[in-house]
């Protein structure tokens, strides 16, 4: 089926339904118990974002997972397509589709000048350029493209891109007249709108937005199934093993490496309107070097080359940032309640450290745990409990066709 | 590589979902029973704290979590009520609001717009809040402002001191209590004058964003007003926390008046690097150099030290006044925590009670209900004297205190003493003003 082989097809489906089902799978307590308050993560802003940076991670992997280029300044390609979609909102219209093709195109343009310069050298001088490229677009979009004073006022500065009620938006026609700001959709279909369905105790929330995002990340999950298995994905496979070698024998890989690197930029804009089309607002931080950092822990956590790896570690990522960022001491004390008084103070007082502002300490911890114990990140850990699955099962121990996932 | 293929095929697979999701818009409309966003339905009501935990406001975030921790006591009938008692409105009786016990949840705005929308939204989608409240920088406060005004929810912002919030970024679902830049300068600038004389130089040291901008703006009008001539306007990023680097062109620049436009963490770093400097012992032009700071707290004055006595600045609100209402918020605060509470503490307790206030009044938590009873509201009691929430832009309008760094504390809080006040009518401006013109409120939203 859709010319993938059998391992791919299956892969495929799996993702799939997963995506499909993500309000029924995050939302695993019922609603109003105070896990729940914690930890479902099945609102539509969360499962926007799981499969947002799912699609921008993927497309960092076909980059820095195919050719082994580590990019420090992929996030400046997610800024400037978001900034590309609010304009497009603005100017044009409030449908998705003109904002999000902008959004490739004008990430496409910059990727293919700063992987132009850049791609001249190779690696730690390669990282360096890329971030020097980034922090000079997040400098931009900050400050110089941003005063609202000067005529070139672009980006907005610090408060953000936004749309205005007297912005143009040739196609739209008049606003609307109650005075409210109009939505994002895709035709008739507005992003934010959502179908609730209480089973029980359970709220699961069906997000229009959320829906549209994941069906995109299916498909460029596809797109880069179909180049990790081209004669081009070859290609950059041997880029990364031993370039020098493949240009002794006559070969200019130039082209290749160059080709990933808008590749993977053009799926940064596409995330980063995608982005802008969930929450019609860009600000500059999205471009910071910070940013671009997240997407490469993302990478790793994940799985670097392997096909699942980047959604999972967007996925991982984006969940602990939202659920440990919201618990506060008093949750915590509603938790430990039926500890004795003076230890749950005590035990408290420790994990203040650790939840609310101190979600970097922990996402940290977890990252060099995952580094230290599973090199090949999330997915080698999943590999693992697979091998040993299948061992207890057939007790032969042979796994000759046990090839890695990819 | 062939994808023509795959794409037909995702095209394909595509247009079939969203043709099913063309039929669907009846069943969107069905689902939404509810009159408005989050319309509490058992026996409490949501209120979402967005507060910056990180960042260079963090320790504004801080204080202000601590005061609406205090206010959600007060509403639901613990400690000694606060001002509750001194307000003049005596709707609140300490049994939640309209009968259902409050409760809370926080979020970290880390100081950033986009972050904070994101905590923002799943305080709504997740949490069901009500009413979203907070932020310690104005470009984050409009970020909010315009995300609460799309959902549904009012926004009571916190400290933000932008003449854009209720400028041109104004949502008719949005309400600040807090005061800004053009008020700081309209308050400021006469005391300026009687002190540092009608022909002073000003060089201008800006955090480069919305509210910034508008405060500089403000404070230059104001003292080019009365004579003041402007050397320069320099741009610094509000992540920066080292400012040497802009400090040191001041000294050749021929200026005799640094003002700073900075506020939290910035300002404490821009003021003590000043200092290191050696610019308040210097004579240019054959007078004094003075530095101004435009918007002042106790918070900053604590992390600046020694380093502030004798500078002066404006703020909307210091523990140390005598009426009713402040005398009673100190007491309880300082009961709870063991130190007085400072502006941004202030202002958003302030919020907190009169959202509740309103919601009583109006009888309900749709957004509108609220709009309506908060628009034109006067009261008194809450610290600052006759206040009135004006209709027009959402802003409201009260005294405005100069402050000065105090030479000789005798406690460690006992920081800034009280200059002036500044009559409301000395600060007031027409809603059409230059500096707030260009938004539209809109019409409330209860959203669903």
């Amino acid at each position: 089926m859709l010319k993938l082989n059998k391992r791919d097809t299956l892969l495929f489906v799996i993702v799939t339904a997963m995506v499909l089902l993500a309000p029924f799978l995050l939302n695993p307590f019922p609603q109003g118990s105070s896990m729940a308050q914690m930890f479902n993560a099945g609102y539509p802003d969360l499962m926007q974002r799981f499969v947002i940076f799912g699609i921008l991670v993927i497309g960092f992997n076909i980059l820095f997972g195919l050719t082994g280029y580590l990019s420090f300044g992929h996030a400046a390609f997610l800024g400037i397509g978001s900034y590309a979609a609010v304009w497009m909102f603005k100017l044009l219209s409030m449908n998705i589709i003109p904002a999000l093709i902008l959004s490739m195109i004008v990430a496409g343009i910059f990727s293919l000048v700063i992987g132009y310069v850049s791609l001249r050298r190779s690696g730690i001088y390669f990282s360096i350029l890329t971030l020097a490229f980034a922090q000079m677009s997040y400098n931009l979009a900050y400050s110089v493209l941003g005063n609202p004073s000067s005529s070139y006022n672009l980006t907005n500065g610090e408060t953000g891109l936004q749309l205005a009620l007297n912005d143009p938006r040739i196609l739209d026609g008049a606003a609307a007249a109650n005075g409210a700001l109009p939505v994002t959709k895709l035709f008739g279909l507005a992003m934010r709108d959502s179908y609730n369905l209480n089973v029980g105790g359970w709220l699961f929330t069906f997000n229009v937005g959320y829906y549209v995002a994941g069906i995109l990340m299916l498909i460029s999950f596809y797109i880069s199934i179909r180049i990790f298995r081209s004669p081009f994905g070859m290609m950059l496979r041997a880029v990364k093993s031993n370039q020098q070698r493949m240009n002794y024998t006559g070969l200019n890989t130039k082209p290749y490496t160059l080709a990933a690197f808008v590749i993977s930029g053009m799926y940064a804009g596409l995330a980063g309107g995608l982005l802008s089309s969930m929450d019609p607002l860009a600000g500059a931080e999205r471009m910071h070097w910070t940013a671009s950092g997240e997407i490469v822990i993302m990478a790793i956590l994940g799985g670097v080359g392997t096909l699942i790896g980047p959604i999972v570690g967007a996925g991982f990522n984006e969940y602990f940032k939202n659920i440990l960022s919201k618990i506060n001491d008093g949750v915590l004390h509603q938790w430990l309640s039926f500890l004795p008084d003076g230890l749950e103070n005590f035990i408290v007082g420790i994990l203040h450290y650790f939840v609310g502002k101190g979600w970097h300490l922990t996402l940290g911890l977890l990252f060099m745990m995952v580094i230290i114990f599973l090199p090949g990140g999330l997915v080698e850990g999943g590999q693992r409990l697979a091998k040993m699955f299948k061992r207890k099962k057939t007790d032969d121990g042979s796994d000759s066709n046990n090839t890695p996932a990819e | 590589m062939s994808t023509s293929n795959l794409t037909r095929r995702g095209l394909i697979k595509n247009s079939a979902i969203a043709g099913a999701g063309f039929a669907a818009p009846t069943i969107f409309t069905a689902s939404s029973a509810a009159a408005y966003t989050n319309e509490p339905t058992g026996g409490s009501v949501t209120l979402g704290f967005n507060v910056p935990q990180s960042g260079p406001y963090a320790d504004e975030g801080a204080d202000e979590l601590r005061a609406y921790e205090l206010a959600v006591e007060h509403l639901n009938g613990g400690g000694d009520g606060g001002m509750m008692n001194t307000f003049s409105s005596k709707e609140l009786t300490g049994n939640g609001i309209l009968g259902k016990k409050v409760e809370f949840v926080t979020g970290d705005t880390q100081t950033k717009s986009d972050a904070a929308r994101a905590s923002a939204k799943s305080m709504i989608e997740k949490d069901g809040a009500v009413m979203i409240t907070g932020g310690s920088s104005s470009g984050v406060a409009i970020a909010v402002q315009g995300l609460c005004q799309e959902a549904g929810v009012i926004f009571m912002a916190g400290l933000t001191h932008s003449n854009d919030t209720t400028g041109k970024d104004k949502k008719a679902n949005g309400f600040r209590h807090f005061f800004n830049g053009y008020m700081s300068a309209a308050a400021l600038a006469p005391v300026l004058q009687s002190l540092y004389g009608s022909d002073r130089n000003a060089y201008h040291l800006t955090a480069d964003y919305t509210w910034g901008w508008t405060q500089e703006e403000s404070i230059a009008a104001a003292t080019e007003a009365m004579g003041w001539n402007t050397v320069n306007k320099v741009r610094t990023p509000l992540a920066s926390t080292d400012f040497s680097s802009y400090i040191a062109p001041v000294l050749n620049s021929g200026a005799d008046v640094l003002v700073l436009n900075h506020y939290g963490g910035n300002m404490v770093n821009s003021l003590t690097n000043a200092v290191q400097f050696g610019l308040r012992d210097k004579i240019v032009n054959g007078k004094n150099f003075e530095i101004v700071v435009p918007l002042y707290s106790r918070l900053m004055a604590k992390g600046a030290g020694a380093n502030v006595k004798g500078i002066h600045g404006s703020t909307n609100w210091h523990w140390s006044l005598q009426d009713e209402g402040s005398k009673a918020f100190v007491k309880s605060f300082g009961t709870k925590y063991g130190f007085p509470p400072s502006q941004a503490a202030h202002t958003v307790y302030c919020q907190t009670m009169l959202y509740a206030d309103a919601a009583q009044r109006a009888g309900t938590f749709n957004p509108c209900g609220i709009v309506e009873a908060l628009e034109g509201y006067e009261f008194d009691g809450l610290g600052n004297g006759k206040t009135l929430y004006r209709a027009d832009d959402h802003q409201c309008f009260k005294d405005v205190l100069v402050v000065r760094g105090k030479e000789n504390p005798t406690s460690e809080f006992d920081l800034l003493e009280v200059v002036e006040v500044t009559p409301t009518s000395q600060v007031i401006y027409e809603a059409d003003h230059p500096m707030f013109a260009g938004g539209a409120l809109g019409a409330c939203n209860p959203g669903a």
